[in-house]
């Protein structure tokens, strides 16, 4: 009987290091059958998922700019036709921003913040499966209804009445505002688990102010993608309910108003771009701290400009609507509300410039997609300036002007540190470093071929030419520099492959790279390459924000945790003083047959309301089963 | 007397025809001047910002910090030095936003002051060109075009925007930014243009499928000539004299054509499409797509939907010498 409660409730103080191992590996793991890894609630698992899908969209997305390239380097070509280049664009800007930006960035998130905060799993590693399981069914449909020739045409913005039932009739634009609602669900939950896992799972001694800066960035990022989703959430409800059961939100005839999906769609969509834009700040912050050999410049001036750029982007919308006939007096105070938001950008910045100029930065690849990221943002951030002016917009609303200007924050404020985020965790997730000669190649052909894309765009639009145009005339004189934009975005493409190739060569056959080969601070570098199932054999405590560079020989670690069933440390607010033991819920089927049910619900409501309240059944079923009690005395303990 | 004024129109037209391009670089009103002055300021002070910080950027790299081996090891009057950077930096940062704010309003006050205008128009934008209708005081001097706009030089012109379909947005580059035609709203925009000239302009709001062959073209002419146009506008079409053209003329009555196009003096009365009453005397064909030739008169009515896939303009079916009368018929609506 003593025996017996002894194994039951055997803790690591208990054990020596290789018992540890192979008792909390068998209590974390993830099993080798079919079953077991559908059912896997690892974040690591679910993470690496999350990040090749997102990759795998970002190719797709990045094949449909190709072709339309191809077909705007000429004037009045012939390869795509109107019908099938809308879809494309649209399928572009979806793909792009609801199906890699934000996921990718996520999916960062979900691997790493677990990590970084010294904890076993993230919190509510459940939803964590189902979210992907959305995510995921929602991309496919997205792409299954463009390969079926109904791919939606209207946009990724999906401006009424254009895409009201009127004027888009058939099931594309269905099928673009449901895809809206799955990447929704998904992005929701990942908000919550990020938060959650920040609040209450830090290892014992990390206070706020020792919380690593990407984590503040996905911490901030969680909260705006709480409250913008709604927005649209509510905007591509109104519309699916216009198309499918006849209201008219959106119909001015009927009394509805057409400027009304601009402002919801707007509400969201500019935190949208923070919502990709901030966790970028968060990799370039742990980049540069790691390349310059220092610690962050300003660690508490980086995480209250994070905050408050998180608040003003709500307050910017406005500046999408510059034309939309608007009052003048509220069209300026959005200008100066946009154009306020380049102080704490600005700050941030300065911040990084300080402390590459104080540290001895070494020039690996992931630093040199921070610098190409300075070039390249900073431009931008200038022409964001420059289109917050309501004059200035007015001119190149709408034109390849903004194209250039979304694409250098975007590219070059997401994607250059995304690229060097993958140079840099890369070891950490496959235990292999990526080739560092590839990586340069990598870095100088997107640097390039991105220049050479999208720089000749602003003369183009101050030229005259709109957006969202297949062709254009000959006499007007933009060939050659849409000639020029294609042979870089080719260039660009080619980087593309490149990082393709790397990765999988290194997969397999790059230089082992051990715990932590770039000599980093934080305590994702603590544990081996790739991580053990269970993370770390014991908790960390914390005693700095770069814990490693604090304690060279050993981390202090805290004790008592059950090996025998998941258990995690929960822990304070603001101290993360340690509460409870808390159990981690073990890997089950039920989050993947709920996405299925809900997935199956929401594509069924493209035909009949009625899907929706079938739909609810097996919906209703697979959450019952995923909580149903397991009769384990988890809280007795 | 018409007709000779027509030729001086052509003329005018011809002396000035370098300046048919779209661009806000090549402004040819107030308006625009104004906004190309405010853009090169601004291009100006966020470029020199821009370069500042690559300077920056490049001689922190160059240079280098003294080598520390324990990285937490921090100089601290180094860092102090710094933060006073940095800090100086930033409320930098911030006058330059709030005087680029300003600065930005009172352009903005100056571009939206409100001016009495010698010439209303009301232009509607449909799914894939511009219905423009002339308002005057008495409805008989009213009259309605399409996808061309005569303005008077140096007269400021105002257009009422509307749309029947879906958003639009009115935008000839060279003379004025752009503002949305949107179903259910009231929009306007204000332009002058400063010397004579054809001023392309181009829908600059996703529209569907022809989009990108939503053209127009603003003429701007000396208020004499500007009169002449007027006055012929006003008038009906002719009645066609010629045999062909008299064929051609019921051809268009007992086709698809008059169910939607009307033309002022006929029985053709329909508004789906542009009206073609002074179609003849036009720059340009299908909201600025084609020059305006019998060629393409003729490519246009034979296969619409090969030239702007989608617009809403059938493919009529019509036999070789069916096609040359209508063709004549409508070339000679000037």
């Amino acid at each position: 009987m003593s025996t017996q409660a002894a194994t039951h409730d055997l803790r690591d103080t208990h054990l020596d290091d290789a018992e540890l191992h192979a008792r909390l590996t068998r209590t974390w793991r993830t099993g080798p059958s079919l079953i077991a890894r559908l059912s896997s609630v690892d974040h690591k698992v679910v993470g690496r998922r999350y990040i090749l899908t997102a990759f795998f969209f970002l190719c797709l997305g990045g094949l449909s700019a190709v072709a339309m390239r191809l077909q705007l380097a000429r004037p009045e070509a012939k390869l795509l036709g109107p019908d099938l280049y809308n879809q494309l664009f649209t399928m572009h800007g979806t793909t792009m921003m609801f199906l890699f930006a934000v996921p990718v960035m996520e999916a960062f998130a979900v691997y790493l913040v677990p990590l970084m905060l010294g904890t076993r799993n993230i919190a509510f590693p459940r939803l964590n499966a189902f979210s992907y399981w959305v995510y995921l069914s929602g991309g496919i449909f997205l792409w299954a209804s463009f390969m079926l020739k109904v791919g939606p045409d209207v946009g990724w913005f999906a401006y009424t009445p254009l895409s009201g039932p009127d004027f888009s009739p058939g099931k594309r634009v269905d099928v673009w505002a449901q895809m809206i609602t799955f990447t929704e669900v998904s992005a929701l939950a990942v908000a919550v688990e990020i938060i959650v896992t920040t609040f209450k799972q830090r290892a014992p001694g990390m206070t706020l102010d020792r919380i690593p800066l990407f984590v503040w960035s996905m911490l901030v990022t969680s909260f705006l993608i709480i409250f913008a989703m709604p927005a649209v959430m509510v905007a591509s409800t109104m519309l699916i309910l216009d198309r499918l059961v006849g209201t008219h939100f959106f119909n001015p005839a009927e009394g509805g108003d057409a400027l009304l999906w601009q402002h919801l769609f707007w509400f969201f969509g500019h935190p949208e771009v923070y919502i990709i834009f901030i966790p970028a700040t968060g990799m370039v912050s742990s980049i540069i701290v790691t390349f310059s050999r220092r610690p962050a410049f300003g660690y508490l001036a980086l995480v209250l400009s994070i905050i408050a750029v998180g608040f003003l982007s709500f307050g910017l919308w406005v500046h999408h609507m510059f034309v939309t006939g608007l009052p003048q007096l509220g069209n300026a105070f959005f200008t100066a509300s946009s154009m306020l938001i380049a102080i704490p950008n600005g700050i941030q910045i300065f911040c990084w410039l300080a402390a590459l100029w104080n540290g001895r930065p070494v020039f690996k690849t992931p630093l040199l997609f921070v610098l190409g990221f300075f070039f390249i943002f900073i431009i931008g951030g200038m022409s964001g300036v420059m289109v917050a002016s309501v004059p200035i917009d007015t001119q190149v609303h709408d034109t390849y002007f903004v194209v250039a200007h979304f694409h250098y924050v975007l590219i070059g404020g997401a994607v250059f540190p995304l690229l060097g985020a993958v140079y840099y965790w890369f070891p950490k997730i496959t235990g292999r470093i990526l080739s560092e000669r590839m990586g340069q190649w990598n870095f100088w052909l997107a640097f390039i071929g991105f220049n050479v894309a999208f720089f000749p765009m602003h003369i183009l639009g101050l030229q005259g030419m709109p957006r969202r145009v297949y062709t254009y005339l000959p006499e007007m004189g933009w060939g050659s520099l849409n000639m020029l934009a294609t042979v870089g975005a080719l260039i660009l493409f080619i980087s593309f492959l490149l990082l393709l190739i790397n990765v999988i060569g290194s997969a397999s056959r790059g230089v082992p790279a051990g715990d932590n080969p770039w000599d980093a601070g934080t305590l994702e570098w603590a544990t081996t390459s790739p991580p053990q199932p269970y993370n770390f054999s014991r908790i960390p405590f914390v005693t700095h924000h770069e814990p490693l560079w604090d304690n060279r020989e050993s981390l202090p670690v805290i004790t008592g945790l059950s090996v025998e069933s998941r258990e995690i440390v929960s822990g304070t607010l603001t101290e993360a003083y340690p509460e409870i033991r808390e159990s981690s819920p073990e890997p089950s089927l039920w989050p993947l047959l709920a996405a299925l049910a809900v997935g199956g619900t929401f594509l069924g409501s493209i035909f009949t309301p009625w899907a929706v309240v079938w739909g609810s059944i097996p919906v209703a079923i697979t959450l019952i089963a995923w909580f149903w009690p397991k009769g384990t005395p988890e809280d007795e303990k | 007397m018409w007709m000779r004024g027509a030729g001086v129109i052509g003329l005018a037209l011809l002396i000035s025809a370098c300046s048919g391009q779209q661009s806000a670089l090549e402004p040819h009103g107030p308006e625009a001047e104004h906004i190309a002055r405010l853009f090169w300021i601004f291009t100006a002070v966020c470029g020199t910002i821009w370069f500042a910080v690559m300077v920056v950027l490049a001689i922190g790299l160059v240079r280098r910090a003294p080598q520390r081996l324990d990285p937490l090891a921090l100089d601290v009057p180094a860092e102090r030095r710094t933060t006073m950077v940095v800090g100086g930096a930033v409320v930098g940062t911030a006058l330059t936003v709030i005087a680029l704010s300003a600065l930005s309003f009172a352009f903005q006050r100056q571009l939206f002051a409100r001016e009495n205008p010698a010439v209303n128009i009301k232009v509607t934008g449909l799914q894939w060109w511009w219905n423009v209708e002339y308002e005057a005081d008495t409805p008989d001097q009213g009259f309605t075009t399409a996808n061309e706009i005569y303005v008077p030089v140096g007269k400021p012109v105002l257009v009422r925007l509307d749309a029947n379909d879906v958003i639009h947005s009115f935008w000839v580059p060279s003379l004025m930014g752009k503002m949305d035609l949107i179903p259910g709203q009231q929009n306007q925009i204000k332009f002058t243009a400063n010397r004579p000239g054809i001023y392309r302009g181009q829908c600059a709001e996703f529209c569907g499928w022809q989009h990108a062959h939503m053209g127009l073209t603003v003429v701007a002419l000396p208020v004499p000539l500007f009169q002449t146009w007027l006055k012929a506008q006003t008038a009906s079409a002719t009645e066609p004299q010629e045999p062909e053209r008299k064929k051609g003329a019921e051809i268009f009555a007992s086709k698809a054509c008059f169910m939607c196009h009307s033309i002022r003096g006929t029985r053709a009365g329909s508004r789906v499409g542009p009206d073609l009453t002074h179609f003849a005397s036009r720059q340009s064909i299908a909201a600025a797509t084609l020059p305006m030739s019998r060629g393409s008169i003729a490519a246009w009515v034979l296969d619409p939907q090969g030239i702007k896939p989608g617009t809403n303009m059938p493919n009529v079916s019509l036999a070789p010498d069916e096609l040359d009368a209508v063709v004549s018929y409508l070339e000679g609506l000037r």
